[in-house]
């Protein structure tokens, strides 16, 4: 019996081996896009503040202001602007929010490399293969003269920001479209399944292309009304030339939870450093004028969102944000 | 009636023939599941290998693969277990006492047991989900690893009682109607002899379940285990993450470099895999050998 009465000692020990941790916490969740911009900005706070604990953790953009609405936690990644029905629930709660945007974003679509035929698509095409209903199942009913070959299509999850900014850019509407896809919150299973599929089609963020442009074909697109393809880069999306597939990433801040030093500061920190920390995390920075104007709107605690609660919003440049911004 | 020879050797021969193939087929059968672990576990170690290292076991994670570490996962992944042998074991173990040795066949003690073999076949996911609404939400634990732990002590609770149940049914009823005959009560019994006896079968069990709870990791997602963290937990309502999430944060990176720095994560979390299970099958024997000397 001497190893059952050793196993409460083993336990005991076990809750020992704890260092004596950070006296103070920031929890961040929302978009996996917006992640890897956040968890840098975590890593290097820090390593200045060791007395801050920041936990960044992702499950969609809707997924986190579900959380964020209910006050369990500080900061929301979003891959698009808050919606109406969350900036309800949110007030449900007495949650005030200041909305910071902090980079730029692309949504790349892709095919195969052996895919020779493809040289672009028009956002009518793209409608007409993703909407509901649709009933496209061969690259020849895309355009004439394609092979009658079968699509396999790939894309972002339902919970995805990106997934919502695609839909609306796309049919016009957050949400819809056909069903009848590889759906994944995780992009590289994006690209798998597109590098391992010579009929695939795909969409999925920017970062993810650039790191893996070698596996898969990035396709241009024309949007509607403009008269010549264009394909993603950082130039491209910087200009908002890449229409309409470009779209701005924020981060949205608790009101009250600004109010803590180590939030205020944390906050502070991810502004100030975000033109070096977007591009590393594979993101395009806004100019620098305009996170003199972001961090502005946090030091005045500007609450409210500039985009009216109308979710995903569609050829956003900077220079409209800038706009907004200095409207205020 | 009068076979000719010829023909019985021909259907000697046939039989002789599929017997030899049906045998190819089931070794080719064992080979292949073999062969496929030591292809996973050789790519594995070939993609990994070069990422361990001190530095590997005892840094934060970081954005640099070549500062990157598992530090806060390890040390996550030990609290999880502390609170989950500290609820799971008592729990469960008193269970399978109660439902071997006090509970009478009856229909009561039926649904008990039919309920726990079915929970032990419920997907994590369920416990994860189970978890965000009570502890998370209801108890308000918040993404504390309490909440964590729990939710996971919850999830190999069944496999620990069917375990603990089956060991304490394997001690020979003679044991007990010996104690019972020399004048020792029925608590004595339980606790100097039929546990003892059993001892190894549930210590097996249990050390099998805390591995499962280790490669957990979509229970955790819910409950909320932190993706990005850069402390370890000093108290049982801290934010923590866990060896399976770090390693699902580096594989789902767009870098080939953290999907690498995954395969050495992996390693990590097979190795310490490997000792417990080699730990449970050392205890058995030595309780085996004991009891028998």
């Amino acid at each position: 019996m001497k190893i059952l009465r050793l196993l409460p000692l083993a336990a005991i020990l076990a809750f020992g081996c704890g260092e004596s941790g950070p006296t103070t916490s920031i929890r961040i969740d929302g978009s996996s896009t917006v992640y890897p911009i956040s968890a840098a900005a975590a890593e290097d706070f820090g390593l200045v503040n060791p007395g801050v604990s920041v936990a960044v953790s992702y499950s969609g953009t809707g997924g986190g202001f579900k959380k964020f609405e209910n006050g369990e936690t500080d900061i929301n990644n979003a891959s698009r602007p808050i919606k109406q029905i969350e900036i309800d629930r949110a007030a449900e709660h007495g949650i005030e929010f200041i909305e910071l945007p902090v980079a730029f974003d692309g949504l790349s679509v892709i095919v195969n490399p052996k895919n020779d035929f493809i040289d672009y698509l028009t956002t009518e095409e793209l409608k007409a293969i993703w909407e509901p209903g649709s009933t496209v199942g061969s690259w020849s009913q895309v355009r004439s003269g394609w092979p009658d070959e079968g699509i396999e299509l790939y894309g972002a999850g339902t919970d995805s920001g990106t997934f919502d900014y695609f839909t609306e850019a796309i049919m016009g509407e957050s949400g819809a479209c056909r069903p009848d896809y590889t759906a994944s919150e995780d992009d590289n299973l994006t690209i798998t399944g597109v590098a391992g599929d010579t009929n695939a089609l795909g969409f999925l963020g920017f970062a993810y292309y650039v790191t893996s442009k070698d596996l898969v074909k990035v396709v241009p697109i024309e949007g509607e009304g403009r008269d010549e393809p264009v394909a993603p880069s950082s130039e491209t999306i910087m200009t908002g030339t890449y229409f309409p597939l470009s779209r701005p990433l924020f981060i949205y801040v608790d009101a009250d939870a600004a109010e803590r030093p180590e939030v205020d500061s944390f906050v502070r920190f991810y502004i100030e450093n975000a033109p070096v920390l977007v591009p590393e995390s594979g993101y395009i920075q806004l100019p620098a004028s305009a996170y003199d104007l972001v961090l502005k709107r946090f030091e005045n605690r500007v609450t409210g969102s500039v985009f009216g609660g109308g979710g995903a919003t569609v050829g956003v440049s900077i220079e409209d944000i800038l706009a907004r911004e200095a409207a205020e | 009636m009068q076979v000719d020879p010829r023909v019985s050797a021909r259907i000697a021969r046939r039989s002789q023939a599929i017997d030899g193939l049906f045998r190819t087929f089931c070794a080719v059968c064992t080979w292949t599941g073999i062969a496929i672990l030591f292809l996973l576990i050789g790519k594995i170690v070939y993609e990994g290998f070069s990422g361990l290292d001190m530095g590997f076991l005892t840094s934060f994670p970081s954005r640099h693969v070549e500062r990157a570490g598992l530090k806060a996962a390890i040390m996550g992944s030990v609290w999880l277990m502390g609170i989950v042998a500290l609820f799971a074991v008592p729990v469960g173990v008193c269970a399978a006492i109660y439902l071997e040795e006090y509970g009478k066949a009856g229909r009561v003690s039926n649904f008990l047991e039919t309920n726990i073999s079915n929970l032990a076949g419920v997907p994590s996911i369920v416990y994860g989900i189970l978890g965000l609404a009570i502890f998370v939400r209801t108890m308000h634990m918040g993404n504390s690893v309490l909440a964590g732990g729990l939710t996971l002590a919850l999830l190999v609770l069944p496999v620990i009682i069917v375990s603990a149940r089956e060991a304490i049914r394997a001690v020979p009823p003679g044991h007990r109607t010996a104690s019972y005959a020399l004048g020792a009560s029925k608590w004595q019994t339980t606790w100097k002899v039929v546990l003892p006896s059993a001892l190894p079968g549930v210590l097996t069990g249990v050390i099998l379940s805390l591995s499962r709870a280790m490669g957990e990791t979509a229970p955790l997602i819910l409950v909320g285990a932190a993706s990005y963290i850069a402390s370890t937990p000093a108290s049982p309502m801290d934010r923590y993450t866990a060896l399976p999430i770090q390693i699902y944060d580096w594989a789902s990176r767009p870098q080939a470099d953290f999907r690498d720095l995954a395969a050495s994560g992996i390693i990590v979390l097979l190795v310490v895999l490997f000792l417990m299970n080699a730990v449970a099958i050392f205890l058995r024997q030595r309780f085996l050998s004991r009891l028998k000397g």
